[in-house]
């Protein structure tokens, strides 16, 4: 807490968050109609569990490093749970899966912990690639086997390696920056998750023409235009908690906002192709915990390996 | 130290399977029932003991196979420690009644959660129901007979896995059902197993 950055930020978030409360509070004693009633409860439970979501940010910060991995580990965890669940296994699949679970969740974060980044970055990519196909081979049950394997990958990817990036950034060493990691793990979810509302807010405002409408008919290119400029300008004057200049700072949350919304796009179109609407029912407002993090496994590895690339030693 | 087993195995539970109520077709009262359900996996007595709520999963028992949760120091713990179990006799000897333990259990007041297909499914099909849950509709008309669907369980813990693999499971409890007058014994056990099949094709409840 030495660091009079950290007490601005946590300042700043509250003040938001106390904005949004006083907001949804007076919309609810003005809400007329049947659908601005549900567009002010849905408010409501969103700024709710967003109080949740950043106490617990906070206490990891507080805690430390090692709560911090937990607590992204256990958000892999839940993420990877909602996605198997959506995904018919076999029974025939039990152990790839068993596997995928017990084995490579606690070894990706440990691998953080133990900050081994070259094996961190193949973990997944090189060895649960080749080993869980094995483990359902030898099961041997071939129906189905390339589609069966394939949304076990994805998964595990997805939730697991894209995710894990985020607390990553802890383990980046950036001459003359020491000990700020925690502060670009903020700026990243922070740019993520502002661009999502603001995404939110301009598609209310001013959404016309529709991205996709198939996929996702929530996402406009007025949202994104709106939405994704605002949030990169709001990265942009983050540059403070950054080793980043102003304009590097904007490209970066730029690259954030792009990332997060091909994110939100692809997980949605997986979510479809399900059957399901949301991914799960965890966080009251906001579907599953992968309807929250869907912009996240896109945008974390992107910012890290750009971080890692560009800043890094 | 039974009641923090008992919260810790409904925590675990949560941690891994979920195992939330659906409560579709009826709603958790104080009324004594049978719960009956499709079985799939061996974590199915935990997780619909685990749905229910406190006060009601107090007053209700599983009714468990001895010859599986009868063996064991750590299987007997949970089943009749943790879990309140009434064990009964897959294999009962000629001339016992092997409803005895039920009977006994639903004369003190308690409510059950039967499974009367037996034994384990493999998931994707519901097998003919036993004649103990017609029996027991015969003999003890004033108590409700409640279809449970387990949701996911057979590809939580398939037979034969060691580990259960965390996948979101749900038990859905649907509309209570009554033995007709002069409702003959497979009439109604095919009817029974129709209501917990009908609860596991979502659209239809």
């Amino acid at each position: 807490m030495d660091d009079w950055r950290i007490i601005v930020l946590l300042a700043g978030v509250i003040g938001i968050l106390l904005a949004g409360s006083l907001a949804s509070f007076v919309l609810s004693r003005r809400a007329h109609g049947e659908a601005m009633q549900t567009t002010v409860q849905n408010l409501n439970s969103r700024v709710k569990a967003w109080w949740v979501m950043v106490a617990i940010f906070a206490a990891a910060f507080l805690l430390g490093p090692v709560v911090t991995l937990v607590l992204f580990a256990l958000t892999s965890f839940y993420c990877l749970r909602e996605m198997i669940t959506l995904t018919p296994t076999r029974p025939a699949d039990h152990r790839a899966v068993a596997t995928a679970f017990y084995l490579f969740i606690p070894l990706q974060y440990w691998l953080i912990f133990d900050a081994w980044q070259t094996v961190f970055a193949i973990a997944i990519p090189v060895y649960a690639f080749l080993l869980l196909p094995v483990l359902t081979v030898l099961a041997g049950e071939t129906d189905h086997f390339l589609e069966r394997t394939a949304k076990l990958q994805w998964g595990l990817m997805l939730t697991v390696y894209c995710i894990s990036h985020a607390p990553a950034l802890l383990i980046l060493r950036i001459p003359g920056h020491e000990g700020e990691n925690f502060l670009w793990l903020f700026f990243l979810i922070a740019v993520v998750q502002l661009s999502d509302v603001l995404q939110y807010v301009f598609g209310k405002l001013a959404g016309r023409h529709k991205v996709a409408p198939r996929v996702s008919p929530a996402k406009t290119w007025e949202g994104l235009i709106g939405g994704g400029l605002s949030a990169a300008l709001v990265g942009a004057g983050l540059f403070w908690i950054t080793p980043f200049s102003p304009l590097q700072a904007g490209g970066m949350a730029l690259a954030i906002v792009l990332a997060g919304f091909c994110g939100g796009l692809v997980l949605s179109a997986i979510k479809r192709s399900l059957g399901a609407k949301d991914w799960g029912t965890m966080i009251e407002g906001h579907g599953g915990a992968l309807d929250r993090m869907d912009s996240v496994t896109f945008a974390a590895p992107i910012f890290f390996h750009l971080t890692n690339y560009f800043f890094a030693v | 130290m039974i009641a923090a087993a008992r919260l810790v195995l409904i925590a675990l539970t949560r941690f891994l399977v979920g195992g939330h109520g659906r409560w579709v077709g009826s709603e958790p009262t104080f009324e004594q029932r049978i719960y009956f359900a499709n079985h799939g996996s061996h974590l199915d007595t935990i997780v619909l003991w685990a749905a229910l709520p406190d006060a009601l999963r107090a007053r209700t028992s599983p009714v468990a196979a001895r010859d599986y949760w009868g063996k064991g120091r750590l299987r007997r713990f949970v089943a009749l420690d943790i879990l309140d179990c009434v064990l009964v006799e897959r294999q009962a000897p000629a001339g016992s009644d092997p409803l005895a333990p039920l009977r006994a259990a639903l004369a003190d007041g308690r409510s059950l959660i039967l499974f009367p297909e037996g034994t384990r499914g493999e998931g994707s099909s519901i097998m003919p129901f036993k004649s103990g849950l017609y029996n027991l509709a015969n003999t003890h008309p004033g108590v409700q007979l409640i279809p449970v669907f387990l949701d996911n369980l057979a590809r939580a813990f398939p037979k034969g896995a060691y580990v259960p693999a965390p996948i979101s499971c749900a038990a859905r409890f649907g509309a209570p059902l009554r033995l007709r007058q002069g409702e003959e014994r497979q009439a109604f056990l095919e009817r029974a197993r129709e209501a917990v099949a009908a609860l596991g094709r979502p659209g239809e409840v």
